[in-house]
């Protein structure tokens, strides 16, 4: 049975279908579209379970599926290691199930041999092409400056290219817009503006002494890059709420729920349980409805609801509960998930005897937040500091966003966890300010960071995010 | 318990937003169920007459219904799909407009299940307008519904029926 969405009210994925292609999965042959991944096309055939766990054989499937977990891993025409989620299908590929520490068979009989890779120089090297970096590339571009923007993914959004609501704050910060349509808006304009350089699918898997950045480029080929400046910008990382079995196929973070659906048009299941009802999990609870899936209830281990009253207000009216006081507490099967057991909880948290409650469903999805991705600050001898507020370890910044090292800027979520419209005032700031102190001048974008910076402010006056900007005393130096 | 366990707000809860009967007589009115301080102002900066005030980005909207002129716009902007216009253009029978999100999107003359804030059936209503996605300029579509006076305040989402 497939699990691919046909109508969607708002999403149109006839441009990522058009080439069918064959490929193989432990030896069975499966149907699958031209670019997607290898992850998507096997859970759209109902393929959930991807390989074992190395000592206890467990099932191991999709969990995140943006490339920043590991859960996904796979053996593609004999390379260990590849995550499915991020590597496309093509025609006749061979993919395996990884059965533990797989044997890296090394075809050549001499080791290849290693040049030192090409070294280019860039003005402000910008990593992270989501909602701060993209903004941050326009900004220092209209500032004068010359612009490297770099990202692991193919597309310019980051997750704005999943996010089919409606986002809140002010017109000029796009509110009003579908995240789907401001990524579509700031990659139109990054193609504008002739000093940025766009590099897609290529990580930044390196830094070393001298300030130079690794990039693999393409994913082809290792590209040292020696910026000037520096604007970090790679977002979150989805936390895992912890119950037992929760490692089964078929449990995902709404993030890789996301994706899955609104990305590439692939249900995470026909019905549901989302867990947590902050406003990821009200959200993608409303677009699991909007694709056709049963979402069963949402649990929250609070006494009240987590996320904006209007995004409960839109997933209550489809008749959908909002379990409060209540917490997963066991998922169901052996190759994927086909049960999900909740329980109420007492104010200690501790689950209820006789309140457990039964859903069969073939999917959970964990909507428990998520933490600042600062692999590559910490890598790069940034002071950090762990503000639970602002989502775990942040990097110590100056109101300019520049860091404890000089030259590089922070902005969005490896800031604190926020929205997608402070990511943009962040990334505005940054953008300015890095221009601004490789000596560009333009006093209307100067006043612009000045103005961004007064709305961060007042964005975070209200009771929503007051506790954040408290907490950001704690960080600014 | 209040709308924060809910999700929902009761019509007590909303009371204080519903304007009087002379308006919702005159033109559709918006009834705004936005009801938590959050940062977010695409209706009061789209409102062509300054019908809905703020007093900041955190503060709740309200409308001043002498002001509002019924052209939809915030119904059709809103992000949190959170505004429901409403006109009392006929004795016994109420028009609500609903911001709509999923398929099948309704034509005119269909008759449809009318759902409350919980979801729960409470009657049924005739599909008298529809603005689609393209004329949205919120992206949204919104869907007219005529429905018996006595749910129009309880009118918050739709099925289609089997056309």
């Amino acid at each position: 049975m497939s699990l691919r969405i046909e109508d969607h009210p708002l999403l149109d994925f006839s441009d990522k279908r058009k080439k069918p292609v064959k490929f193989y999965f432990n030896d069975r042959e499966y149907k699958g579209y031209e670019g997607e991944p290898i992850a998507v096309a096997l859970y759209a055939n109902g393929v959930k379970k991807l390989s074992e766990s190395p000592v206890k054989h467990r099932s191991r499937g999709l969990f995140c599926a943006i490339g920043k977990c590991a859960s996904c891993r796979v053996v593609v025409n004999g390379i260990p290691n590849i995550r499915a989620c991020q590597e496309p299908v093509r025609e006749g590929l061979k993919v395996r199930s990884s059965k533990g520490l797989e044997k890296l068979e090394i075809k050549e009989s001499s080791p290849p041999r290693i040049s030192r890779p090409e070294e280019i120089e860039t003005e402000i090297l910008i990593i992270g092409a989501g909602p701060a970096g993209a903004i941050a590339a326009i900004k220092a571009a209209d500032m004068g400056a010359k612009v490297l923007l770099v990202d692991y993914a193919s597309r310019i959004g980051g997750q704005l290219i999943k996010q089919t609501h409606k986002f809140f704050g002010w017109r000029k910060y796009y509110a009003g817009y579908r995240g789907i349509k401001i990524a579509k808006i700031l990659e139109e304009e990054i193609r504008k503006r002739a000093n940025i350089e766009v590099w897609l699918n290529s990580p930044v898997v390196g830094y070393y002494e001298g300030n130079i950045f690794a990039v693999l480029k393409d994913k082809r080929k290792i590209v040292y890059v020696k910026p000037k400046k520096v604007i970090i910008a790679p977002g979150a990382v989805e936390r895992f709420a912890i119950f037992e079995n929760n490692d089964l196929p078929g449990i995902m973070g709404a993030g890789g729920a996301q994706t899955l659906m609104n990305v590439w048009g692939v249900k995470p299941g026909e019905r549901v349980l989302v867990v947590g009802s902050g406003n990821v999990g009200l959200i993608v609870s409303y677009q699991m409805a909007q694709a056709g899936i049963e979402v069963k209830a949402i649990v929250e281990a609070l006494p009240y609801i987590g996320g904006y009253f209007v995004h409960a207000a839109k997933v209550r009216r489809l008749g959908i509960p909002i379990l409060t006081k209540h917490t997963i507490i066991r998922a169901e099967g052996t190759e994927s998930v086909k049960k999900a057991i909740i329980a109420e909880i007492d104010e200690k948290w501790r689950p209820i005897p006789g309140t457990e409650k039964e859903f069969i469903v073939d999917a959970i999805i964990v909507a428990v937040g998520m933490y600042p991705d600062t692999t590559l600050t910490r890598m790069m001898g940034i002071t950090h500091k762990f503000v639970k507020e602002l989502g775990g370890f942040v990097p110590l910044r100056k109101r300019t966003l520049e860091t404890t090292r000089e030259g590089v800027y922070i902005a969005g979520d490896v800031s604190c966890i926020e929205e997608a419209s402070t990511a943009l005032m962040e990334g505005i700031i940054a953008g300015i300010n890095a221009a601004k102190s490789l000596g560009y001048n333009n006093p209307v974008l100067e006043n612009e960071a000045q103005e961004a910076i007064k709305d961060l402010e007042k964005f975070r006056s209200g009771p929503r995010y007051a506790h954040i900007k408290r907490a950001l005393e704690n960080v600014i130096i | 318990m209040s709308w924060r366990e809910r999700g929902f707000v009761t019509l007590e809860e909303i009371s204080e937003f519903i304007p009087s009967e002379e308006y919702l007589r005159r033109h559709p009115i918006p009834i705004i169920e936005c009801v938590e301080e959050i940062p977010c102002t695409p209706c009061y900066e789209i409102c062509p007459t300054k019908a809905i005030q703020m007093e900041d980005l955190n503060a709740i909207p309200r409308l001043d219904p002498e002001k509002c002129t019924g052209c939809l716009l915030c119904a059709q902007i809103c992000p949190g799909l959170a505004i429901f216009p409403t006109h009392f253009h006929k004795e016994g029978f109420a028009r609500v407009y609903i911001p709509y999100e999923f398929l099948p999107v309704p034509k005119v003359g269909d008759r449809v299940q009318v759902l409350n804030r919980e979801g729960k059936p409470v009657g049924e209503g005739t599909v008298f307008f529809v603005l689609q996605r393209e004329k949205s300029l919120g992206d949204t579509v919104l869907v007219g519904v005529e429905v018996p006076r006595e749910i129009a305040f309880e009118a918050r989402h739709i099925r289609v029926m089997n056309r």
